[in-house]
């Protein structure tokens, strides 16, 4: 039983159409993100990897095709009862609330109850940033603090599954360090992590498996390190853009 | 002890808490320190805008919606111990069922318009309470027979609250310790209340989630929070003190009519009061509906006194003719957009 459940992916998309306005931006999304692994969703930009995430979230509808989540259809559901059930969303431009101070910031992020204080200190190990500036504005942050307070809002609770949108975008590199030490401890806690990434080093060290996505539709699926080792590979299906990684 | 009272919500400035300080004082002590008609009964409207601009800051500063609405809650509040009091007679009973039917209608309509316009998009809240209010208006203006129509109505309220209630022999520190004394701290009190609670209410899990909402909606979605749900209890609580307010109006007036509370007029000045003082403050309610009462009742007679001191002088006299009081209203107002874009608390409070 243990085993059929391991086996089964965290997240499953079948066949997914997503339109913004007059836009098919998703024209057949399927994807499988394995229990407990970092998937990458790589891709140029514009082919729809961020609208896979929030379509995921239910922040943009699929207007055919399901999203499975533990097995469970929750392509209907609304935002909050997908986040409730399981669902962290770093989404990519933070959206973290600026006249709230960090401390309130995670105190909402909290939704099941009061802050589990061991997991807020161990927060403030992998971030010890957050610890500093805890009574702060989190408005008066700096950018690389603010993407920090993003994820850990997310990560306060423990979530079956973590979407999380190029976290490393326009970092400093010492930055890029700590938030790839963060994804690799949380999936060490037994996490599942599906991450949108463009630096190609990060998605390298953190990636197991990846899915590539080209126009709206995935274009490659496997294990992370095929795609590393194989240059070919990495130059077909995303051309110039990993070359400036 | 102070920041329990107001939920940890200090002023932050110093410039602030002395304002707040002085405003507390003047109108805890205004039948003392400023005694006569004119001055108490602005002193009350004070309290009772206090409580009206704070109550549409819980929904615009701290909920980000925007409403047209607010008067026409207020005028809820209003009606509602106004009509309970013609028709039950004068009394406390009369002002408490008016109250609370005022209240109470209030927060519903409030909810129905929220959970039918707040769900698509803001905006159309803002529209769908334009068009309710006006009804509303026209409504009240039609049921003569009912709501006295243009002219309103005048009613009776306890005599306990009146000026020939005297609940002690000879005077308070010079003044007459008659019911309406007790009347003005009743309004007073209520008011105090009203407005910690609000600080309570913006400062509690809920204010928070709000000013999430407000700032990123689908981040706030994103994390577990309804927003609907959220918006809709905002508008309904805010609904709800407004209509308190407008029931303390009336019981201070013993008069409703649609100009005195339904006007677009009031929705008007409550935008200003709260651009003023500064919107998700609440203290910016305190500051915008001082100053902007004061000025509405005492500009007129600071111009007289200007126009006086320099009637030799050229075009002054005439620029500064008592009658002009409202252009220089507006020039205040555009001065005080123009040097305090965030409000006379958000600029006092920036660092």
């Amino acid at each position: 039983m243990s085993d059929t459940h391991s086996a089964t992916p965290i997240l499953k998309l079948e066949g997914v159409f997503t339109n913004i306005a007059q836009y098919h931006i998703l024209q057949g999304v399927d994807l499988s993100v394995p229990r407990g692994e970092v998937t990458m969703l790589l891709g140029r930009n514009g082919v729809g990897k961020t609208t896979t995430l929030r379509t995921i979230i239910g922040h943009w509808r699929a207007h055919k095709g399901r999203v499975l989540f533990d097995g469970e259809d929750i392509t209907k559901l609304p935002t909050p009862a997908i986040a409730r059930a399981g669902l962290g969303f770093v989404p990519e431009d933070m959206g973290i609330f600026g006249d709230l101070t960090v401390e309130e910031n995670m105190t909402l992020a909290a939704v099941s109850g009061p802050i589990d204080q061991a997991r807020l200190q161990w927060m403030f190990t992998v971030f010890p940033a957050l610890e500093t500036f805890w009574k702060k504005d989190a408005g008066t942050l700096s950018g690389g603090q603010k993407q920090m307070l993003s994820i850990a809002r997310a990560m306060i609770e423990e979530r079956a599954l973590y979407l999380i949108d190029e976290p490393t975008k326009g970092l400093a590199p010492a930055i890029i360090t700590t938030m790839a030490r963060a994804i690799k401890e949380l999936k060490d806690q037994g996490a599942s992590i599906l991450l949108v990434e463009q630096n190609f080093a990060v998605a390298k060290a953190l990636g197991d498996s990846a899915s590539v996505m080209d126009d709206g539709r995935m274009s490659w699926s496997g294990q992370m390190r095929d795609l590393t080792q194989n240059a070919d590979l990495q130059e077909r299906l995303m051309g110039l853009s990993i070359e400036a990684h | 002890m102070l920041k329990i009272l107001v939920s940890g919500d200090t002023p932050r400035s110093p410039i602030l808490l002395a304002l707040l300080i002085v405003i507390l004082i003047g109108l805890a002590c205004a039948p003392f320190l400023f005694p006569g008609v004119r001055s108490v009964d602005t002193a009350a409207r004070i309290c009772i805008f206090i409580v009206l601009v704070a109550s549409y800051d819980l929904l615009l500063g701290y909920g980000g919606i925007v409403s047209f609405a607010h008067t026409m809650f207020f005028g809820l509040g209003a009606y509602g111990v106004a009509l309970a009091s013609t028709h039950m007679g004068r009394g406390f009973d009369s002002l408490l069922v008016g109250t609370i039917a005022g209240a109470g209608l209030a927060a519903l309509l409030a909810f129905m318009i929220g959970l039918f316009s707040l769900r698509v998009r803001a905006i159309f809240f803002a529209m769908i309470t334009l068009a309710v209010a006006s009804a509303v208006a026209v409504l009240v203006s039609q049921l003569s027979s009912l709501t006295g129509g243009e002219d309103g109505l005048s009613f009776k309220i306890p005599r306990a609250l009146g000026p020939a209630f005297k609940f002690t022999d000879g005077e308070i520190l010079g003044v007459k310790a008659n019911g309406k004394l007790l009347k003005y701290y009743l309004v007073f009190l209520s008011c105090f209340a009203l407005f910690l609670f609000m600080l309570r209410v913006v400062n509690s899990p809920f204010g928070r989630v709000l000013q999430a909402i407000r700032e990123n909606d689908f981040r706030a979605e994103a994390i577990g929070y309804r927003v609907v749900h959220y918006r809709v209890a905002a508008t309904c609580l805010s609904a709800a003190i407004a209509a308190l307010a407008g029931a303390l109006y009336a019981v201070w007036l013993r008069y409703v009519g649609p100009d005195t509370t339904l006007s677009m007029e009031i929705m008007i000045d409550i935008l200003l009061m709260i651009v003023i003082g500064g919107m998700g403050t609440m203290y910016g309610a305190v500051i915008g509906a001082t100053l902007f009462v004061l000025a509405q009742n005492y500009l007129q007679n600071v111009l007289s006194l200007a126009g006086d001191n320099v009637s030799t002088w050229p075009l002054l006299p005439e620029l500064l003719n008592a009658d002009r009081w409202l252009l220089w209203l507006g020039v205040l107002f555009i001065l005080s957009v123009y040097f305090f874009p965030t409000g006379i608390v958000g600029r006092l409070r920036e660092k």
